[in-house]
């Protein structure tokens, strides 16, 4: 954990969302909201939690220190050392992997000019394993920031990321000509019932 | 009551207890880690599964409650099995040190690998290694040996009431430790010690003494606060290597003060192993005869009451038997034990006790503390009155400087003022005295050793009336004692007799010269400066403050050194044991001053120990209840008279060297830099 020897404490758009947060827990369990509100504070803090964001939210939740540390250093969403603007997550867990993942691992090395775990030099993309985030159908896939994209291949890796660079912003989710995660040869079922039913002219029950 | 089967027999429980508390019911043990009985349950080691009937996995015995008609099966090769897999788990990342470890010889993992262990590895793979934790001068840490069990994260948390342990990190990345480098501020770390079920967490002053095989251990009683706690003295040869408490759910549970187990050390050091005698403004080394024929020629030459006596906060009730008996016969009612001036009646015995008893602290529905600072006063002590907070429904207040206790209390105010509020029945607090149904109050030393002390004394006692803090079945009435001789001081009336002088009294009698001799057993916490010409004699064990004046110096024994009887707050009698002989030519205490009694032409009429101790329970019947605590008659006591309202102000302004022994203690003198002082705690000694 590091210290940014900055004072660290909620502006007027995160306090309202802070505010909002707590009251969803009975009073006396405020701890409860140490998590939205551990993400609150990082997304205020240009990513990552300091020292001082951490130690704040332990105050304000009225939690020792430790029990906060514990938390934060427990999920790997919490980024206690700066990061760049963009946080590009690449899925290398096995369905991702099968799929092709060690070739968007390269495409964004090439593109970004850094090696898995670095920052560019102008402090804009961070560059990152994930475990899997839960989208195996449309592998492999990349997370960046809040945003999943999907069916990706070295093209469309490279592309995402050379949009970013210009300040655009990429379509998200699947980068393939399929809507969200329908089957990637075309629709079949159902369909292929229809067609079966038309064939045999009886309209009637299966 | 639920009908179990355990091992194909058949057993009635106790409904709501675990499965793992059932089969020790029942004698069968269950191996285990990070189940301790006093902490909470965190199910985590996975040491203890058990196969249950018509469960489809193993279940972990120590979070599983019984139900009826459960099944058990704790002796079945599937059970064996899961015993094996786990310890192979757990042996993964420990590391093969036991012949370098602290803990071997008195390791859980390293029995219980004996017991379920493989007789070989099956891994190839390098060990994880973790960096080891700074937790202060007092535990040494090797974190590699860490299994995770959180029991010292739980205790930290739990029951010292300092939560800054924790688990930081994931999976095999996973360590205990405060995260920010800073050593553990509890007065009770210590017993993460014993709590560590591996070699993690070891004791640091004694790392590398000895092995635990090769100690003699003794069972005795502490005299470092004035609780009595339960200890077992380690000693090897003439050495005491360690102390290490005993059970005792009456007096210290399972846990001791650090102050306790670590200033034993100081018995080593600045030891008084022979006689001396002041000659030309010099002290020389003396035999016992010239000592006892200098202070012989000295007394014959004076009236009774030109000698004093003042007996120190270590002293045995046995020696303080003989020298009161001793100073009788010379003719002399000026003794007292109560060197801090505590304004305290010996002749009401509930006026000095701590009435309830501490068991009676888990009974408490509310708690008013008068001047005592409990957590430096009596650590363990306090951690009773933390385990009654967390339990709830108790509220605490405070009355004294501002003080973190470990627990949150209601700070009603620094000195008398708050308490004649309380009498008046105002203030925040009155009502939950009023409402409460066992009020307990608690009134330290802090309070009852100022000039006012005695009306302190009898306010505390109005209030107590007021709020009906005793009843026929409770007595809530509690004085908080610091010292360790002082109830069994007030029990044998080591108090001025008629006309006698107390311990101020001595003082000013010694500057003006009407006082010509002073018998100092073991007191040092007197100003040693103020004895003006007086002839002082001191009996102990250091060269401490007593000693430095002295014109004769009595080498006497330390707790460990002796059998020797004390009374704990609780009014409880209890008896050290002989662990190591005192160095050189030191004796028993009393038996120094029946020797000194054939010298003046006084000779007691005691040889041993057994004659001493039939007059020791004739001057208080008491002393046959060794090992009870009996209740003592509630009466009148304290004298109503004008109270300074200045605050209640805190005589120990360092908790780790308080007396004799732990002023002499390296161990007590780094753990005053490091906590006091916050200084560096990496001396070029400790690396």
């Amino acid at each position: 954990m590091r210290e940014s020897g900055k004072e660290f404490s909620f502006n007027e758009d995160t306090e309202a969302m802070v505010q909002s947060t707590i009251a969803k827990y009975p009073k006396g369990w405020e701890a409860s909201a140490v998590m939205p509100l551990l993400d609150l504070a990082q997304r205020q803090n240009h990513g990552w939690l300091s020292k001082e964001a951490i130690d704040y939210v332990s105050q304000r939740l009225n939690m020792p220190p430790i029990r906060v540390y514990e938390v934060a250093t427990f999920y790997t969403m919490y980024n206690l050392e700066p990061i760049g603007k963009h946080h590009v997550e690449v899925c290398t867990n096995l369905p991702c992997w099968l799929r092709g993942s060690d070739d968007i691992v390269a495409a964004c090395e090439k593109a970004l000019n850094i090696t898995m775990g670095e920052t560019t030099e102008d402090k804009t993309f961070t560059l990152s394993h994930a475990e899997c985030l839960g989208a195996c159908v449309n592998a492999p896939m990349m997370q960046i920031d809040d945003e999943y994209y999907e069916d990706l291949d070295t093209a469309s890796t490279i592309s995402i990321i050379d949009a970013l660079k210009a300040g655009k912003t990429p379509k998200n989710g699947s980068q393939s000509a399929r809507f969200s995660c329908e089957p990637a040869t075309g629709l079949t079922s159902l369909k292929h019932q229809e067609a079966l039913l038309k064939s045999e002219g009886n309209g009637g029950s299966l | 009551m639920v009908n179990i089967t355990i091992d194909k027999e058949k057993h009635d429980v106790e409904a709501g207890i675990t499965v793992m508390q059932a089969c020790e019911h029942v004698g069968i043990e269950i191996p285990r880690f990070c189940y301790h009985e006093r902490l909470s349950i965190a199910g985590n080691c996975r040491m203890c599964l058990v196969d249950i009937e018509r469960s489809p996995k193993p279940v972990a015995s120590c979070a599983m409650p019984v139900a009826e008609g459960m099944v058990i099966n704790t002796n079945t090769p599937d059970v064996h099995k899961m015993r094996k897999g786990v310890m192979e788990f757990l042996l993964i990342n420990h590391p093969l040190d036991c012949p370098i470890c602290d803990q071997g010889g008195e390791c859980d993992l390293q029995d219980q690998a004996m017991g379920f262990g493989w007789d070989r590895s099956r891994y190839h793979e390098n060990k994880r290694a973790v960096k080891d934790k700074d937790f202060g001068p007092l535990i040494k840490t090797t974190m590699t040996r860490c299994i995770h069990c959180t029991r010292c994260v739980r205790f930290a948390t739990e029951i010292a009431g300092v939560p800054e342990l924790g688990a930081t990190g994931r999976g095999e990345n996973t360590e205990i430790g405060t995260y920010i480098e800073k050593a553990i501020s509890s007065e009770l770390s210590g017993n993460m010690i014993d709590l560590c079920p591996v070699g993690a967490l070891t004791n640091a002053p004694y790392a590398f003494h000895a092995r635990s095989w090769e100690l003699k251990k003794t069972e005795s009683i502490d005299v470092m606060d004035a609780l009595g706690s339960n200890i077992r003295v380690d000693a090897r040869g003439p050495e005491v290597m360690r102390i290490l408490p005993r059970l005792n759910d009456e007096v210290n549970e399972e846990w001791i003060s650090d102050k306790t187990r670590f200033a034993c050390d100081g018995l080593r050091r600045q030891r008084l192993d022979r006689p001396y005698v002041r000659k030309n403004g010099k002290l020389k080394e003396a035999s016992w005869d010239s000592a006892f024929t200098t202070i012989a020629h000295f007394a014959q030459e004076l009236k009774g009451d030109q000698i004093g006596a003042i007996a120190g906060d270590l002293a045995d009730c046995e020696s303080m038997t003989a020298l009161k008996d001793l100073m009788t016969a010379m003719g002399t009612n000026n003794i007292d034990c109560r060197q801090d001036g505590a304004k305290l009646d010996s002749g009401i015995r509930a006026s000095y006790l701590f009435n309830s008893t501490t068991p009676g602290i888990d009974r408490a529905s509310a708690m008013l503390l008068i001047g005592a600072n409990t957590r430096f006063d009596v650590p363990v002590l306090n951690a009773r009155i933390r385990k009654r907070w967390t339990r709830g429904s108790c509220e605490i207040g405070y009355i004294g400087q501002q003080a973190d206790l470990t627990y949150p209390v209601t700070h009603l105010g620094d000195g008398p003022a708050a308490l004649k509020t309380l009498l008046n029945g105002r203030g925040p607090f009155a009502k939950v005295m009023r409402t409460a149904e066992r009020p307990m109050i608690i009134i330290g030393s802090d309070a009852i050793t100022r000039p006012d002390g005695a009306a302190v004394l009898a306010l505390a006692r109005q209030v107590a009336v007021k709020y009906e803090v005793v009843t026929s079945d409770w007595n809530g009435f509690n004085v908080l004692q610091r010292a360790a001789s002082r109830v069994g001081g007030l029990d044998l009336g080591f108090v001025p007799g008629r006309g006698g002088l107390d311990v101020a009294g001595i003082l000013s009698g010694a500057v003006d010269g009407s006082i010509k001799m002073v018998y100092l057993l073991g007191a040092d916490e007197v100003d040693t400066t103020k004895f003006g010409n007086a002839f002082i004699i001191y009996q102990g064990h250091h060269g401490d403050a007593g000693a430095q004046r002295a014109d004769v110096i009595l080498p006497g024994a330390a707790y460990t050194e002796k059998n020797a009887t004390y009374v704990n707050i609780d009014g409880r009698v209890q008896l050290t044991r002989l662990a190591v002989y005192p160095p050189g030519d030191a004796r028993e205490d009393w038996t120094i001053i029946r020797a000194l009694s054939e010298f003046t032409k006084h000779t007691l009429p005691y040889d041993n120990l057994r004659q001493l101790r039939a007059r020791m329970v004739q001057l208080n019947s008491n002393f046959l209840n060794v090992d009870q605590a009996v209740p003592a008659l509630w009466q009148d006591f304290g004298t109503e008279g004008h109270i300074k309202d200045t605050p209640f102000e805190s005589k120990i302004n360092n908790y780790y060297m308080t007396d004799p022994i732990s002023r002499a203690s390296e161990t007590m003198a780094h753990c005053t830099e490091v906590f006091l002082r916050g200084e560096d705690r990496k001396t070029p000694a400790n690396g």
